[in-house]
């Protein structure tokens, strides 16, 4: 740990880190049941799908965008998945075309963003309406989409267990290796570096950054149907009327709480383990606590607030430096 | 036939108001402003009475409330920032205003106060957390936004019962959600009333441009000095209190303790101020936007709801008009200056007669010489650019310089100089007063002054505005030339007002009436425009009967005569209608008539691509500027003329190697002293059987 920090500055990554360590401890120490092995497997296992929504929007954040269709596309996709092979369509069928309804999905949100230069805050935002719209228009029987038995082939990427491990920690954890290699060792996860630090700067040395802005939109939509599986598999159904913002805000805080700037550029996927284990660590104290809905909110409220603040005054921001429209 | 209507085309069809109206800043909002009318248009074709007085009314209360919190994230925006905790800001202000009137049954006064500085505390944090401890504002709001809620939604289960089991006896609180004045609701008043102040604050009061200068740029407003920090956290602060207002009128309509209150708020007026073209990232945004915006948004849901749209359509609906609108919104934005490019220059019909003689035939009134040749040269690289040169009574010379000074240099040798007053502007004509003062014309800046004791004054940079001006013509771009009346008033030409200084090439290939003339009266300290519509106005010089002006229009070749008082007060007429290039200053000489300058010689293409104008419209669109045809500015010559327009001398320098062009000359005690806006010299020319008495600026006046 001493190790760890040695030669480091004391940047958000390590500041959140430390305040997990310190949550956990206490939690450890104070709160009988916390450090068994079971509740450690459902504490992981409740903020999995979390984990894996955050892979998808740090791809986008890294490359100074912010998707919040992802909720929308998390739902809507994936109930589409369900009720195709519901009705009798091939399993392998149902899902190509709800991975094509999600490419289109991210395409859609990288052409805005890339080629219209709509903000990417408001393009995301309308074009997550928009999914939302369309998952209510008839796309569905009902609201909530139950689990085809013709899915169940898969089903165990949400329900199975192996060696005791949940398969859906499993699917975050592989979700997680897949995004790590593809953003530190592949030359387009290189790019959306370069062009998240300086979109200009990656356009001059020769980057196709628009087609590359579409390609991050659209692994954050297949990462959000991915996620929007699991889930569904995990809990039997999908409730498409899950399309709220509170959700998404806790997406972004799991980016952005691990140390994933909105400036764009810096962070990686460890920084989104860290903030989801943060997050879940919270979350899972404070149901043991029995805290309210909203005393969970007001107290994780608080500790962000606090990560925030902590890293603002040790890494303060330089006028001179800061970058117009930067928010 | 033809030639007839394009003259009538060219006279009476305006086409340079096009790009001047483009120009406009209010044209940034026309995109707002019309997809605001299509969906006026949309919905009123669909919906019967979605015009009528009571839909209206229903829909500006509505439109009033939600255009506070709106007003509020749009000066947040334009700061650089966002404030997404509004929606929480809301719900609790509105918990807070119900508990004061139906629990506590404060008065109105007291409950109103509260709740505003409840919504200015909870700005507060926003400000203090992102203005001073420089936190990210989208995050820091967000989790604010959060904290908020849970606060409200802890304190919403205590309080709810209490709230609907008791009701204020306050017709004032009534009066505030449902009443009208002149059957305007009271919150479109009030919101009214705040707009204008908001409009104006923005645009006229210093502390608005603070908040425009640092959205702008945030590092130039810290290093000029603003307080960055202070600035941006009271935007927040301002937006939690109109957010609080917006509260109280909501409370006083639905007076619901609802645990949704405020849900997807912060999306809306956020959607509301983008729609309106306010800009994420700061720097851009006003009133109207805001406005405009809070109308679109509020139309649309509130149409969508009444054609009974299903919700998934309606939503499918409102994100595809959100994104086009915003599409076509940033595209405008990105955009305009090149449409402004295109359609600014606007070439008019300008019909020169030609030439009667070669004007190089030895026979002709221009027959070349050589009689510039031999001049002496004064201040040879040490002045640069000294558009017109004037002496004062003990005979020191002086010149303006392209560095923005004043050059004198000392009689009789003329060898040493000073830099006698600096102006910061191109000094154009000048002329002395009978106190010695200097009047100078100085480009982009106006008509300046320097005292004998060397302290330069602005004497006047704005005239009245004309009444039908799209372009603000009440400031001076290019003041050229001047002279005094013996009574004090000063003539002076502007010679575009379309165009800077720099841009006289652009002015020229248009050979349109841009320019005037102008009298400062300094009896009354007042600046009129007296002649419009000049082609490009240069020299200028009082006439012999001290009630009319000489005056030279460059791109037309003619010198006029105007009279500006006496019997033919208001009358122009022809004195040379056919000169042989582009004259520039005038000024007297010792015998009565006139020195005028010629800064070049007309050529055949210009004068014929002056009759095609819709040749040099597409030259303008086509090709790059510095492509562009444009007169010849090549020679030095100077012409001697009557009041009656004939020609008396002509001194030519055909070689160029003096003066390669000339834009002035002055007569003093039997010398001729000769500056070019090119040249990096000032020329001396004795004169032949001149009056060596005589001056030409100054006590001339008198006497």
């Amino acid at each position: 740990m001493l190790n760890l920090l040695r030669g480091r500055k004391l940047d958000q990554q390590i500041i959140v880190l430390i305040l997990f360590i310190l949550i956990f401890l206490s939690f450890a120490v104070f709160l009988p049941g916390f450090i068994s092995a079971g509740n450690i497997l459902t504490l992981v296992r409740s903020v999995s799908v979390l984990g894996i929504l955050g892979l998808g929007m740090a791809i986008v954040v890294i490359g100074r965008g912010i998707d919040l269709s992802m909720i929308a596309t998390l739902a809507v996709p994936a109930a589409w998945v369900m009720t195709l092979a519901g009705a009798g369509y091939p399993p392998v069928l149902a899902i190509l075309a709800g991975l094509a309804f999600a490419i289109a999905t991210g395409v859609l949100n990288g052409v805005l963003v890339a080629y219209a230069e709509i903000p990417a805050l408001f393009a995301t935002l309308a074009v997550g309406i928009g999914i939302a719209g369309i998952g209510q228009s008839g796309l569905f029987e009902y609201d909530i989409v139950a689990w085809p038995p013709a899915l169940d082939s898969i089903s165990w990427i949400g329900r199975g267990v192996i060696l005791g491990i949940p398969y859906s920690i499993l699917a975050f954890l592989a979700a997680a290796l897949v995004v790590h290699i593809f953003l530190k060792k592949t030359r387009m996860g290189f790019f959306i570096y370069a062009l998240g630090d300086n979109l200009l700067a990656a356009r001059i040395t020769g980057v196709r950054v628009r087609p590359i802005i579409i390609l991050q939109y659209v692994m954050a939509s297949v990462i959000a149907l991915f996620a929007g599986l699991v889930l569904a598999a995990s809990s039997a159904n999908m409730d498409t009327r899950i399309f709220n913002l509170t959700w998404i805000y806790d997406v972004i805080l799991v980016v952005v709480l691990g140390g994933i700037g909105l400036s764009g550029g810096r962070g990686g996927v460890w920084n989104v383990i860290i903030g989801t284990l943060l997050i879940g660590t919270i979350i899972n104290g404070m149901t043991i606590m029995n805290v309210s809905f909203e005393g969970q909110n007001l107290v994780r409220g608080m500790v962000l607030l606090a990560a925030l603040m902590t890293d603002s005054i040790l890494n303060p921001r330089n006028e001179e430096t800061a970058k117009q429209g930067d928010i | 036939m033809s030639q007839t209507l394009k003259k009538l085309r060219y006279k009476y069809w305006p086409d340079h108001i096009f790009g001047e109206i483009l120009q406009k800043p209010w044209m940034e909002t026309a995109v707002p402003l019309i997809v605001l009318i299509f969906t006026i248009v949309f919905f009123s074709a669909q919906i019967d009475n979605f015009i009528s007085a009571n839909n209206l009314s229903d829909n500006f209360r509505q439109a009033a409330e939600l255009g506070f919190v709106v007003l509020g994230i749009s000066l947040v925006l334009i700061v650089g920032g966002i404030d997404l905790s509004v929606a929480s800001i809301f719900a609790l202000c509105n918990l807070l205003v119900l508990y004061c009137m139906h629990v506590w049954q404060m008065p109105l006064i007291g409950a109103v106060s509260v709740t505003l500085l409840l919504g200015a505390a909870l700005g507060a944090i926003n400000g203090i957390l992102i203005g001073y401890f420089r936190m990210r504002a989208f995050l820091t709001t967000m989790v604010t936004l959060i904290v908020f809620k849970a606060i409200h939604d802890l304190l919403n289960v205590k309080v709810a019962v209490a709230i609907s089991s008791n009701f204020p006896d306050s017709p004032a609180w009534d009066r505030m959600g449902y009443g009208a004045i002149l059957s305007i609701p009271t919150v479109v008043w009030a919101f009214g009333i705040l707009a204008i102040f908001t409009h104006i604050f923005l645009t006229r009061l210093r502390y608005g441009w603070w908040l425009l200068a640092v959205g702008g740029n945030r590092r130039s407003a810290y290093n000029t000095g603003l307080p960055v920090n202070r600035i941006v956290a009271l935007s927040y602060v301002a937006s939690g209190v109109l957010t609080a207002a917006s509260a109280i009128f909501y409370a006083a309509r639905l007076a619901s303790p609802g645990a949704d209150t405020g849900k997807g708020l912060e999306i809306t007026v956020l959607t509301a101020a983008i729609l309106g073209g306010i800009r994420l990232g700061g720097g851009k945004g006003s009133v109207m936007k805001a406005i405009l915006g809070t109308l679109i948004i509020l139309l649309i849901t509130n149409g969508l709801l009444r054609m009974a749209t299903p919700a998934g359509t309606s939503r499918i609906i409102l994100a595809t008009i959100l994104l086009l609108a915003a599409t076509l919104d940033i595209r405008w934005f990105k955009n305009r200056h090149k449409a402004v490019q295109e359609l600014y220059v606007s070439p008019a019909l300008l019909e020169l007669p030609g030439l009667s003689k070669d004007a190089t035939s030895p026979d002709s009134d221009y027959a070349p010489n050589e009689r510039l040749h031999d001049v002496e040269i004064i201040g040879l690289g040490q002045v640069e650019a000294p558009e017109d040169v004037v002496l004062d009574e003990d005979d020191n010379l002086y010149c303006g310089s392209r560095h923005g000074d004043i050059i004198r240099f000392f009689a009789p040798d003329y060898k040493r100089h000073e830099v006698y007053a600096r102006i910061g502007g191109q000094p154009l004509g000048m002329t002395f007063d009978a106190e010695y003062n200097l009047y100078v014309c100085v480009g982009g800046m106006g008509l300046y002054r320097v005292t004998r004791d060397r302290k330069v004054e602005l004497v006047t940079d704005e005239t009245n505005r004309h009444f039908l001006s799209i372009i603000d013509d009440s400031r001076l771009r290019l003041a050229d030339d001047l002279d005094i009346l013996p009574d004090g008033r000063i003539l002076f030409s502007e010679a575009t007002v379309r165009y800077e200084m720099h841009e006289w090439p652009t002015d020229a290939l248009e050979g349109r009436g841009n320019g005037r003339i102008i009298m400062y009266d300094p009896k009354q300290n007042k600046t009129t425009t007296v002649l419009r519509n000049l082609i490009f106005p240069n020299g200028i010089v009082v006439a012999s009967d001290k009630q009319s002006i000489l005056f030279a229009e460059s791109w037309n070749c003619t010198i006029k005569r105007y009279w500006f008082e006496g019997p033919k007060k208001g009358k122009v007429e022809m004195v040379i209608p056919n000169l042989p290039g582009y004259p520039d200053n005038i000024n007297r000489a010792s015998d009565g008539n006139y020195w005028l300058a010629i800064m070049g010689m007309r050529s055949q293409v210009f004068d014929l691509s002056m009759r095609k104008p819709g040749f040099r419209r597409r030259m303008s669109k086509q090709l790059p500027g510095d492509e562009w045809l444009a007169p010849n500015i090549n020679i030095g010559c100077i012409v001697k003329f009557n009041e009656a327009g004939e020609i008396l001398d002509v001194l030519w320098d055909r070689q160029g190697i003096n003066h390669p062009m000339i834009t002035s000359m002055r007569e003093h005690k039997g010398y001729l002293y000769i500056g070019g806006i090119t040249n990096n010299r000032i020329g001396r020319l004795k004169l032949d059987d001149a009056d060596e008495t005589y001056v030409s600026s100054g006590k001339y006046h008198v006497g």
